[in-house]
């Protein structure tokens, strides 16, 4: 038996022990707050049209921000996937412009995300680069070939089915909203509910502990990056659909808001702690943030100020620690 | 690797070992001249090393003679540059910790390897989930398993709650528990004890013991002696990367022991006692809580002594140091520097005050590893050493003091650029310690100063706080080991649950029993 018992404070404890490990909650009761300040300013934002209209906004951003969460869980960052995104729009717009079929052009896309992912991983993983220089670089190379292969133009009309993608609906909700539940779901169980997700935490924790108890850990930084230019191809693909065209300029300043949906959603910017729920909260925060100035009419150049100012009390509130 | 089927390979009775003592099992791990390189750097020469099956091994050496190299190669951290490590009689190469884990060969590193925000049973499992028909993890499974290993251990920690909120003993065990787990055939322990109170170490032995019944066989890596005579059949001894000494435990003797670590005898006196009368108080701490409903505690240091802190893990020796020197934040916090009240709310006040700190935990608190040795003394010291007019770091000023500092402890470093991390762990103490003693320190606390220390290493360092008493100094030590307390303080603070429990003066007799009873709570039964 442990004589020792030590002296707690058993109320506060607890609080802060639950909030240690469900930093989510806190982005949570921030995007309420949100909300309802929402319904005050407008009377239009509680609306079923505007909701699915932020949800759908919002999808692109938090479906590349699910990979990005993976990513920054291991303690790496991924700063290409706007770039991959685009290159992954471009070569699925142009195979299908030169004939193939719509499913054959949707697998280029992706297999352009997975591929650019996979050198990431693999310059990072094994070659042991340091990740934010790796995609620093390969922020350029995809967005290079892009430019290159369109020549710089938007490649439109492609095939009528595509459309399906971006603007389709099942059971009343668009496709775009599903696609990103879809990628949200598959996330969760994933991180949360197979060995794979227990390495994504444990290496940024401390990579040192996995590397030990025997777990090839390069293979999972691999599969994190991979999984990263993934779900970049995925949001390149339902933004090529509903615009019905790739953009080889698309997605410049997608990764910034990926990382800002990740942070926000109170996941660690050092890695190894975190939640893809908290992602699809960040997510949700910046879109109803946008949303709601759009509707309250503040002008684009204001917005960018307001927004940047409103991540940085959000972090510094999310950030809250134990006092020294 | 390559798996080659069923072994098949229990050869004739052939005992391993040439020597003829006792009979002994088969030898299941055999390691021979194993040579280890790092840089130009020799770790390890042609050593051999014997370990028969259900036989626990005590290796034994000072810091710094290749202990851990030696595990690690074992455990396939490392490879070894030369020589052949043979496990039941067949020859394997480990190309990483995955290939020495499907032997069966199991290592509780030194340093934690756990996640901090991974829950307890998803560390102890951690590389070997047990997954369900889809592949994903069977929590339920996993977190019953945990509980029945924990509670082997006679533990009582939760198995849902993230490592980062548990304490240094309890990550020990989940540490342990993680190892325990697996069908091991080999368990390496690199000093378990380190953090452990004398019951949890005795119950760690208990359950090596009962490890070893089931045929399991432990390398066991201590500074302790008694642990080693405790616990070992045999013992192995490494100086400078080569084996000394090695043969049954009954047949060493605690001198025997220290003379194969350090290479000579050494004379396990400490420092004489300070014998000038008590010089003036130089830090009345009147009052100082660190949170509302905690105890207050106060105490007086006076020049020219040392102070001892004894008390159990966890008994917030620690913790009230920090407070004291604003580390952390305390509730209350009264205290007078030669009779003036001085405020201290972060290290840098205190320093201002006088007081210096050589933290618990070097590599974490006390040390930049990779900063070389120079940069590392120099990071207390660098307005010494500025320009007097242009406030630029003068160079061949910043060299000289470095010099002299590396002097003046005795450190054994190649040049002063070396980094810092790959000194041994008593050279890495003196250079916290000589970072410690800025020009403005009259008063230095040290946290654990020997934890992780070899033998020859601690004599100096207790020769040095002595010295420092002598020049004036006030000292005040923290630590477990109880010999250390009672052979170099002059007065000993006993604390429990955060409270003073008793001040043993100058000239009171001093028993380890009597300061365990304080810690333990005992004379209040």
């Amino acid at each position: 038996m442990q004589p020792e018992v030590t002296v707690s404070e058993p109320k506060r404890r607890v609080w802060r022990d639950w909030l240690a490990s469900h930093p989510e909650a806190l982005s949570l009761l921030a995007l309420l707050v949100l909300c309802v300040a929402m319904l005050f300013i407008s009377d239009r934002f509680f609306t079923w049209e505007n909701l699915s209209n932020v949800a759908r906004q919002v999808s692109i951003n938090a479906i590349i921000a699910t990979g990005m969460t993976i990513v920054i869980l291991t303690g790496g960052i991924d700063l290409s996937v706007g770039a991959v995104m685009a290159l992954s729009m471009t070569l699925a717009a142009g195979s299908m412009l030169a004939g193939l079929p719509v499913w054959l052009g949707v697998l280029v896309g992706l297999g352009t995300g997975v591929a650019f992912g996979a050198l990431n991983g693999l310059l990072i993983a094994y070659a042991r680069l340091p990740a934010i220089i790796v995609t620093l670089a390969t922020m350029e190379i995809p967005r290079g070939v892009a430019l290159f292969y369109t020549g710089g133009y938007p490649q439109s009309g492609l095939p009528e089915p595509f459309a399906w993608l971006g603007r389709g609906a099942v059971l009343g909700i668009q496709m775009p909203i599903l696609i990103m539940a879809a990628v949200f779901a598959a996330a969760w169980v994933l991180l949360a509910r197979f060995p794979a997700g227990r390495y994504f935490y444990g290496l940024g924790g401390n990579e040192e502990a996995v590397r030990l108890s025997g777990v090839r850990v390069e293979r999972y930084k691999l599969l994190a990056y991979i999984l990263s230019g993934l779900t970049a191809a995925i949001g390149g693909l339902v933004l090529s659909s509903r615009l019905m065209s790739g953009q080889p300029n698309a997605g410049i300043g997608f990764e910034l808001d990926a990382i800002a949906a990740v942070v926000l959603g109170g996941t660690a910017i050092a890695g190894g702690r975190g939640s893809i729920v908290g992602t699809l909260i960040g997510a949700f925060t910046l879109g109803v943030l946008n949303n709601g100035l759009n509707l309250m009419g503040v002008s684009p150049y204001t917005q960018k100020v307001l927004k940047g100012l409103i991540i940085l009390l959000a972090i510094y509130v999310g950030s809250y620690k134990r006092p020294r | 690797m390559k798996s080659g089927g069923p072994s098949g390979l229990h050869g004739p009775a052939d005992p391993g070992p040439p020597s003829a003592r006792a009979p002994l099992p088969d030898p299941l791990l055999e390691l021979r001249g194993i040579t280890k390189h790092f840089g130009g750097v020799a770790a390890l020469h042609a050593v051999d090393l014997t370990l028969h099956r259900g036989r626990i091994l005590a290796l034994l050496g000072e810091n710094g003679a290749g202990k851990s190299t030696l595990m690690k190669i074992l455990s396939g951290v490392y490879r070894a540059n030369a020589g052949s490590i043979r496990f039941e009689g067949r020859e394997v190469v480990f190309r990483g910790p995955v290939d020495a884990h499907a032997l069966g060969i199991a290592i509780i590193h030194q340093e934690f390897s756990l996640v901090p925000h991974l829950d307890v049973a998803e560390n102890i499992f951690l590389g070997r989930e047990r997954v369900n028909r889809v592949g994903a993890c069977a929590r339920r499974e996993m977190r019953q398993e945990a509980q029945v290993v924990l509670d082997r251990l006679g533990t009582h920690i939760p198995v849902n709650a993230p490592v980062a909120q548990l304490s240094v003993a309890e990550q020990q065990f989940v540490e342990i528990a993680k190892a325990l787990l697996r069908e091991n055939r080999v368990l390496i322990m690199d000093e378990p004890t380190a953090t452990l109170t004398p019951l949890e170490t005795e119950r760690l032995f208990r359950v090596i013991r009962d490890l070893k019944a089931a045929g399991v066989s432990v390398v066991f890596i201590s500074h302790h002696l008694e642990e080693i005579f405790a616990l070992a059949d045999e013992v192995v001894c490494l100086r400078d990367g080569r084996v000394v000494g090695a043969g049954p435990v009954e047949e060493c003797s605690r001198d025997s022991l220290i003379r194969w670590m350090v290479g000579r005898d050494v004379n396990h006196a400490y420092p004489p006692k300070a014998d000038a009368p008590p010089g003036e108080s130089v830090l009345e701490v009147r009052c100082l809580q660190r949170k509302p409903r905690l105890p207050e505690v106060a105490f007086t240091v006076r020049a020219g002594e040392i102070l001892g802190i004894a008390g159990l893990v966890g008994s917030g020796r620690t913790k009230m140091i920090r407070a004291l020197i604003g580390a952390d934040r305390a509730h209350r916090h009264e205290v007078d520097r030669r009779g003036v009240r001085v405020k201290i709310a972060s290290p840098a006040d205190a320093r201002r005050a006088g007081i210096g700190l050589v933290p618990e935990d070097r590599k974490q608190q006390g040390l930049v590893p990779d900063a070389s040795v120079a940069a590392n003394i120099l990071l207390a010291h660098l307005r010494q050493v500025c320009h007097p007019r242009w406030r630029f770091v003068d160079r061949v000023a910043a060299a000289e003091l470095v010099r002299g500092h590396l002097r003046a402890l005795a450190v054994k470093t190649n040049s002063p650029q070396q980094p810092v991390r790959t000194l041994s762990g008593g050279n890495q103490q003196k250079v916290v310690l000589a970072r410690a003693l800025s020009p403005e320190c009259r008063i230095l606390i040290l946290d654990e100063p020997t934890r992780g220390i070899d033998v020859g290493a601690k004599a100096e360092i207790h020769r040095l706080m002595r010295e420092l008493t002598t020049r004036g100094f006030a000292v005040i030590m923290i630590s477990s080991e109880l010999p250390e307390v009672i052979g170099l303080s002059d007065r000993v603070m006993v604390m429990r649950r955060q409270r003073i429990e008793r001040i043993f003066e100058r000239g009171e007799p001093i028993t380890a029993e009597l300061i365990m009873t304080y810690a333990t709570g005992g004379h209040r039964v």
